[in-house]
């Protein structure tokens, strides 16, 4: 081999061993950083995983938030009309959090199978909701009527009829 | 009446942008010196109307005509006049409109600044220039006209979102569009030469100026967009790595690095066909960009527009231009090859190194961005990915990318003797680690080895890019080009200085807010004294102050609103902002928690302005290299070959 030859060759290898690193690197935090949706179905009927982060969607159910005065710690649950799933979470909400509205959280779930959030995302459109949450409504209601006609009583709760289909058409 | 006038003028822009995109093609192959001609005339006439159309459509915003179907749902009679104006492109409709009109603006200036170039090149150019007008054009006629009538007239509009009420939010998307168009000039470059089949000198001496307006518009409207995220959204935060903000970021990477290779296609006459491939890329991602955001797909607060059928055309329209251009890439690139030779330790390598790791930095980012769009499109479940995946995949490339960076910007064309070069950076070298290990050490107490690490890379290539434009240390001469580069890397250094600091030691709380409690949060004590009711034009608030002071001693009254606004009656957080070149202190109001103590983000951000002034040192470094002298010298001769002579000293080459 002449010496330009294996020069040219060091700096192939070196160069294709920076990607392969580098690339196995980034793939790593990317299997890592991967968050998975949950909608309050998935989330009650599969169960979800305990040491992993990922996010739960749907509307906030009437009359669930709880804040005991002067707290920052709030306490909801989070409904596709089927079924909910209890979230605590502590600090500054977003602009558009209330009950009836569409969320996603992101955080853990908790020893005593309450989702402890760590960030609640609001959308900042009141005509736009996150296509997953939009989703998983729909499915939630679909289930939550399949339910009703068979007889079963409907034991997603009271918010069944309190959110109309016309508060979330609008944006999707 | 203005409505009817600008849907006539967008329809006469429409065929006029047909007969640009047909005409001067075909004569170009015949030869036919009078199709060609029609470029000119009828590139003009498109932007004459598209104005025509745009002005229009202001009017009816000016004028309140909430007959109009976008007006309505975009305006209100409350609005202030300012905000009126940029309503125009405070959605989906009007966005495409300005888009029209900005990429009309940018071929009628290559019309006017071809002179220097053949005919049948630039015949071509604005023949593909002319493609993408009528793409748009279509696209905006066909599903998305900004004039269509509500009948009947409401009596008032839904208003502009509140969000994008704010100064900066009207100068974001101009800025962004003009950059992301931008680089349509330079694909249709890159398109012609592949239809000429040749590439030299002259065809990259061409493109760089505008490759380079485009890429410092872009910086310039990603940089207001990261700033207006910063204190409008009121999570303190200048990147989050949202889909939408890494759709601009993306075509800014492979702009990035199309503007280093065309130095060295320029210079050197080499890496021709990964350059037109850059070119056709960087649009090509402008593209992905405009259906990531346009097709409302994607969970961001810019997707206002969620139509299926709008999705599915430019999505459509972007595999068919995709798919053209790079066909027309593989049938004519491999003749391009060249075999002009370089040694390891030349600027070519650098810049070899610059273009992989930025390309490398803009397939992790895409990966990242699309994955979570395949998974769902198959039905695997819904994902998202993390920002700590993004931060960690664009540092792999960027790390060496700037240590490799402050060596580049002194090595000469072909071959550097590595004994003068070491001599050079010695110094600034030494002066990175004796200024960047201590300083974050010094100021923050403790350091992390990415801190230092980050630190000590700024000012390497902060101190690196400067020691050519200091006298005496410098080059006798150095061109505009020169300055450019060294300006605009100093930014980035800047830039770095900034995200390092700001990245490592932010701090941010959660506090109940309680009238006369102090909050001793970072050093600082936050009273809240009290709140009070304030009116604005088109909105109701309740106005916290906040007094701050460290150590006992007064620094400032910050003072952050909950904004009603009275159409839209969503509630919108101000942030109250303490600024300072050492560091910003933010307030923002959370909720009531009874008996008039208010939930408050306290935030405090360390150097977080050096990120913004650095890409505007970026910016201006660009402005500086396109005025370069060369640009502008007259007519070459068309046979001139790739390899021009200004390849010895670093005073003639431009990285």
């Amino acid at each position: 081999m002449t010496p330009a030859r294996k020069r040219r060759l060091v700096m192939v290898s070196a160069l294709v061993a920076g990607v392969g690193l580098a690339t196995t690197l980034a793939l790593r935090a990317f299997q890592e950083n991967m968050l998975y949706f949950y909608s309050p179905t998935e989330f009650v009927q599969n169960g979800v995983p305990e040491e992993r982060t990922i996010r739960v969607g749907g509307l906030v159910a009437d009359g669930s938030v709880r804040r005991a005065a002067g707290s920052m710690t709030i306490e909801f649950e989070v409904t596709d009309h089927a079924y909910t799933v209890p979230v605590t979470y502590t600090g500054v909400l977003p602009d558009l959090f209330r009950e009836g509205q569409g969320v996603v959280a992101r955080g853990r779930i908790g020893e005593n199978g309450m989702f402890m959030a760590e960030n609640i995302m609001a959308k900042h459109d009141e005509n736009y909701m996150p296509p997953e949450v939009a989703q998983a409504l729909h499915a939630g209601k679909m289930r939550a009527i399949e339910r009703a006609r068979e007889g079963f009583p409907d034991d997603a709760g009271s918010n069944g009829t309190a959110v109309s289909d016309s508060g979330y058409a609008g944006g999707y | 009446m203005a409505p009817e006038i600008g849907q006539v003028a967008l329809v006469l822009a429409l065929i006029l942008a047909l007969i640009q995109s047909v005409a001067p093609i075909w004569g170009s192959f015949t030869g036919n010196r009078m199709l060609m001609a029609v470029a000119k005339p009828a590139v003009t006439g498109q932007m004459v109307f598209a104005a025509v159309a745009f002005g229009a459509l202001t009017w009816a915003f000016v004028h309140h005509d909430f007959s109009v179907s976008f007006v309505a749902g975009h305006s209100n009679s409350e609005l202030p006049l300012f905000y009126r104006f940029g309503a125009v492109w405070g959605g989906h409709e009007g966005s495409l409109l300005l888009w029209i009109l900005v990429l009309a603006i940018w071929s009628v200036l290559v019309a006017v600044f071809s002179r220097q170039m053949p005919e049948r090149f630039v015949a071509r150019v604005l023949g593909v220039l002319g493609v993408v007008a009528v793409g748009f054009l279509s696209f905006t006629l066909f599903t998305s006209n900004p004039f269509d009538r509500l009948i009947p007239a409401p009596a008032d509009g839904q208003d502009l979102n509140p969000l994008l009420q704010d100064p900066a939010l009207m100068f974001h998307p101009p800025l962004l569009y003009i950059g992301y168009v931008g680089f349509a000039v330079a694909f249709a470059f890159a398109i012609a030469a592949l239809l000429e089949g040749r590439i030299d000198a002259a065809w990259a001496r061409w493109t760089r100026p505008w490759t380079t307006a485009a890429w410092l518009f872009l910086t310039l409207g990603i940089s207001l967009g990261s700033w207006w995220a910063y204190y409008e959204l009121g999570w303190g935060g200048w990147w989050f790595w949202d889909p939408v903000e890494n759709a601009s970021l993306l075509p800014w990477l492979v702009g990035t690095a199309l503007i280093h290779s065309l130095a060295v296609t320029e210079k050197r006459g080499l890496f021709k066909s990964w350059t037109l491939l850059l070119a056709i890329s960087a649009f090509s991602l402008s593209l992905l960009g405009t259906f990531l955001v346009r097709s409302g797909i994607l969970v961001s607060v810019h997707a206002f527009a969620a139509d299926p059928s709008r999705g599915l055309y430019i999505l459509a329209f972007m595999g068919i231009v995709v798919t053209i251009a790079l066909a027309l890439y593989a049938w004519r690139a491999p003749a391009m090859a060249s075999d002009a030779g370089f040694k390891p330790l030349s600027r070519e390598t650098f810049l070899l190194a610059n273009n992989i790791l930025l390309v490398v930095a803009t397939l992790l980012i895409l990966l990242g961005t699309l994955y979570p769009l395949f998974m769902d499109a198959l039905n695997l479940g819904k994902i998202s990915v993390g920002p700590p995946y993004f931060d960690l995949a664009f540092m792999i490339p960027m790390f060496p990318l700037m240590l490799l960076l402050g060596i580049g910007m002194h090595t000469m064309w072909r071959q550097t003797p590595g004994s003068p070069l070491w001599r050079k950076l010695r110094l600034p070298a030494i002066a990175a680690l004796v200024i960047g290990i201590p300083m974050p050490l010094v100021f923050y107490g403790t350091a992390g080895v990415l801190t230092v690490l980050g630190s000590i890379l700024a000012f390497w290539i902060m101190i690196s890019a400067l020691i050519d434009v200091l006298p005496k240390v410098g080059p006798a001469r150095v061109t505009r080009s020169h300055i450019g580069m060294c300006i605009a890397h100093f930014g980035l250094g800047v830039m770095i200085l900034g995200i390092t600091f700001v990245s490592s030691y932010d701090l941010e709380v959660d506090r109940a807010g309680v009238p006369g409690q102090p909050i001793t949060y970072a050093g600082y004590e936050f009273t809240m004294l009290g709140t009070r009711g304030v009116q604005g034009p088109n909105f109701d608030a309740i106005e916290a102050e906040v007094e701050v002071r460290r150590n006992g001693e007064y620094v400032t009254t910050l003072l952050p609103q909950k904004r009603v606004y009275r159409v839209q009656r969503d509630p919108i957080t101000q942030t109250a902002i303490g600024g300072g070149w050492r560091r910003e202190l933010l307030v923002s109001m959370g909720e009531p928690l009874g008996d008039g103590a208010w939930s408050l983000r306290i935030q405090y951000k360390p150097l977080v302005r050096y990120v913004w002034l650095g890409t505007i040192f970026m910016a201006l470094g660009g402005l500086i290299a396109m005025t370069d002298r060369r640009y502008r010298l007259a007519r070459r001769r068309e046979t001139e070959p790739a390899v021009s002579g200004s390849s010895t000293a670093t005073a003639g080459g431009q990285g």
